[in-house]
């Protein structure tokens, strides 16, 4: 029999930590099958972030960093310029890259440097047990927002791909959600378009994900899908918000 | 860069001998008085194919070494004692996850944003700690330019041998200063292996990963306790120098600028027919409490110099074991103690 739907090669064949209904274990498989498609597993070498993905060491078949909250795009950035062949990816949460690691994130778009980045926007702090992210919607109730996030006084959720996006350096930002299959190809596809970008050295790229966390927003998995489409996405439209590559030749060899 | 004696700045010495032990990724970030370090690194690392970047900020800056050093690549970055308070997180990241680097501490003065002086007031935080977690960092403090060459050269080796962050610590007067310097060629100083757990892409071998969080139980633990076998073997690196100590009766102790200005003191009492003596550590982590007890026992007096308001002090006195007979002088803030403001210390002793 013809084996249709295997585990790519880059995850390990072992079990995760990630809650039921949790976007992180999706989004691995993704990145996985892009890096088996792209054949690069070999010249890999992602860096996890502080937060539900710390132990994503255990999960990818390649060799795999941990960075201190939110550095991971200075330890990126030290990486790929040391090993400029490599193929160097960040993977980080809306606390990691959105709060604590604002600075490291915006300077590393800026220098445009050469490197793939996957965010995660779950709008809360996973790990630590459902507190207050910058991606928080308003009046949205988490354990250090218990009647809700009161924008006069913790301020308004950070689109951060938007941010990133008046910055020069950054080549190509696209935000995706995982709600349905559909959506799920389409995040393929960007996260595939984003390392692509990196061999073909287009520079900074960067995949937003809209990702279910429905034990910390205290939905079933199911429900959880239907808050990012009702809630999320509106405040966080879906969709390519630069791109740079668009119509240019490719600028050095891959 | 020209191998015959040059004059050169104590800063621009640094960073040319770090060039010369084979340092090839520098990240930094400005703050007065090691400017020069990454102003002179700026266009000497392209010379030699060589990573130069201008961090964001010292945490990024300590980041980026982090990630440097986990590729295999000498590594470093510099500042000054604000600086190196930020630094703090990523030096005990490469302690946790042993990985090599060599920061450099021009000091000045504090606490705070203090001043832009030389000062000698972050030996507590260079030799205690600084940054969280139970961890031991070697820390070479070099007298002259021609010594803080030749210990730069030697932490790179420290830090690959023992898979160890490493500290560089001087201060803004050496830094600022300029003195004759004949660099040497770079012997290493440890048999140093082939590094077998960088990452570089799991090509023809198993995938490897580098971290510091260890929540399996019993896991830290057995790290812990992996760390402190380590943390002996370095604890065996001790280099000191003495000066008259053999006959001391007044024995000075002070490392970094203060031991050559003791020094210079030492020779005034000497000429007085005062019995005086030096006794300056190299290393400050780890500290030659050996010669620090053998001299300082025997001596009637022993007076500890330094800028500050009295930290290695605390060393001498658990090395010396006597509190009555250690004394004390030091300038904060930048002040400086001259080797005639020591000599009249010495001749208050003696009386």
């Amino acid at each position: 029999m013809k084996a249709v739907y295997t585990k790519p090669e880059s995850l390990k064949d072992t079990v995760n930590s990630y809650c039921p209904g949790c976007g992180h274990g999706l989004v691995h498989r993704l990145i996985a099958e892009v890096i088996d498609e792209l054949n690069v597993r070999e010249k890999t070498i992602g860096i996890a972030p502080v937060g539900c993905a710390v132990y994503a060491y255990d999960y990818f078949n390649f060799d795999v960093a941990e960075a201190p909250h939110g550095r991971p795009p200075a330890v990126a950035t030290a990486i790929k310029r040391c090993l400029p062949d490599r193929i160097v990816f960040t993977y980080q949460g809306d606390g990691d890259l959105a709060s604590i690691g604002t600075n490291e994130i915006i300077h590393a778009a800026n220098r445009g440097e050469n490197i793939t980045v996957i965010f995660i926007n779950n709008a809360n702090y996973g790990m630590t047990g459902g507190q207050m992210a910058p991606t928080t919607l308003p009046g949205m109730k988490t354990t250090t927002t218990p009647k809700g996030r009161d924008v006069a006084v913790a301020g308004y959720p950070m689109r951060v791909s938007e941010l990133l996006s008046t910055l020069e350096g950054a080549a190509y930002i696209e935000r995706v959600t995982l709600i349905d299959p559909a959506s799920v190809v389409k995040a393929k596809k960007a996260i595939k378009k984003a390392f692509l970008n990196q061999i073909d050295h287009y520079g900074f790229s960067f995949v937003e994900v809209l990702s279910p966390c429905p034990v910390n927003w205290g939905l079933k998995p199911l429900e959880a899908l239907t808050f990012i489409k009702e809630k999320m996405m509106p405040y966080f439209k879906l969709g390519v918000i630069k791109d740079k590559t668009a119509g240019l030749k490719k600028p050095g060899a891959g | 860069m020209n191998k015959e004696k040059c004059l050169i700045s104590g800063n621009e010495a640094i960073a040319e001998a770090a060039i010369i032990a084979g340092c090839r990724f520098y990240a930094g970030y400005p703050i007065t008085p090691q400017n020069q370090i990454p102003e002179y690194m700026s266009w000497r690392m392209p010379e030699v194919n060589g990573v130069f970047l201008q961090a964001e900020s010292e945490l990024a800056a300590i980041n980026m070494v982090f990630g440097a050093s986990m590729t295999g690549t000498r590594a470093m970055t510099s500042s000054s004692s604000p600086g190196i308070s930020l630094k703090q997180e990523g030096i005990s990241y490469m302690a946790g996850c042993e990985l090599p680097g060599v920061i450099v501490n021009i000091q000045r003065g504090g606490p705070g944003l203090g001043n832009i002086q030389g000062s000698q007031a972050d030996y507590f935080q260079a030799t205690k700690g600084g940054g969280h977690g139970d961890y031991r960092m070697p820390v070479l403090a070099p007298a002259t330019i021609p010594e803080a060459a030749e210990l730069m050269m030697a932490a790179f080796d420290y830090a690959d041998f023992y898979r160890t962050p490493v500290m560089l610590l001087s201060d803004g007067i050496l830094g600022q200063m300029m003195e004759a310097v004949e660099f040497k060629e770079y012997k290493p100083v440890k048999k140093l292996e082939k590094k077998d757990w960088i990452l570089d892409g799991a090509q023809n071998r198993a995938p490897r990963s580098i971290f510091s969080l260890m929540t399996a139980p019993g896991a830290l633990e057995k790290h812990n306790w992996k760390l402190l076998e380590k943390f002996n073997k370095m604890e065996k690196e001790v280099l000191s120098e003495t000066y008259l100590a053999e006959d001391a009766e007044i024995l000075v102790c002070a490392y970094g600028i203060m031991g050559r200005i003791g020094k210079a003191a030492v020779q005034m009492a000497r000429k007085e027919g005062i019995k005086a003596g030096l006794f300056r550590p190299i290393t400050l982590w780890p500290f030659d409490k050996a010669a620090a007890a053998g001299h300082g026992k025997k001596a009637k007096k022993v007076l500890v110099v330094e800028q500050n308001l009295g930290q290695m002090v605390e060393d001498i006195r658990l090395a010396v074991e006597d509190n009555k007979k250690v004394f004390f002088h030091g300038r904060p803030g930048g002040g400086v103690a001259s080797k005639e403001d020591i000599f009249e210390k010495i001749k208050g002793l003696v009386k």
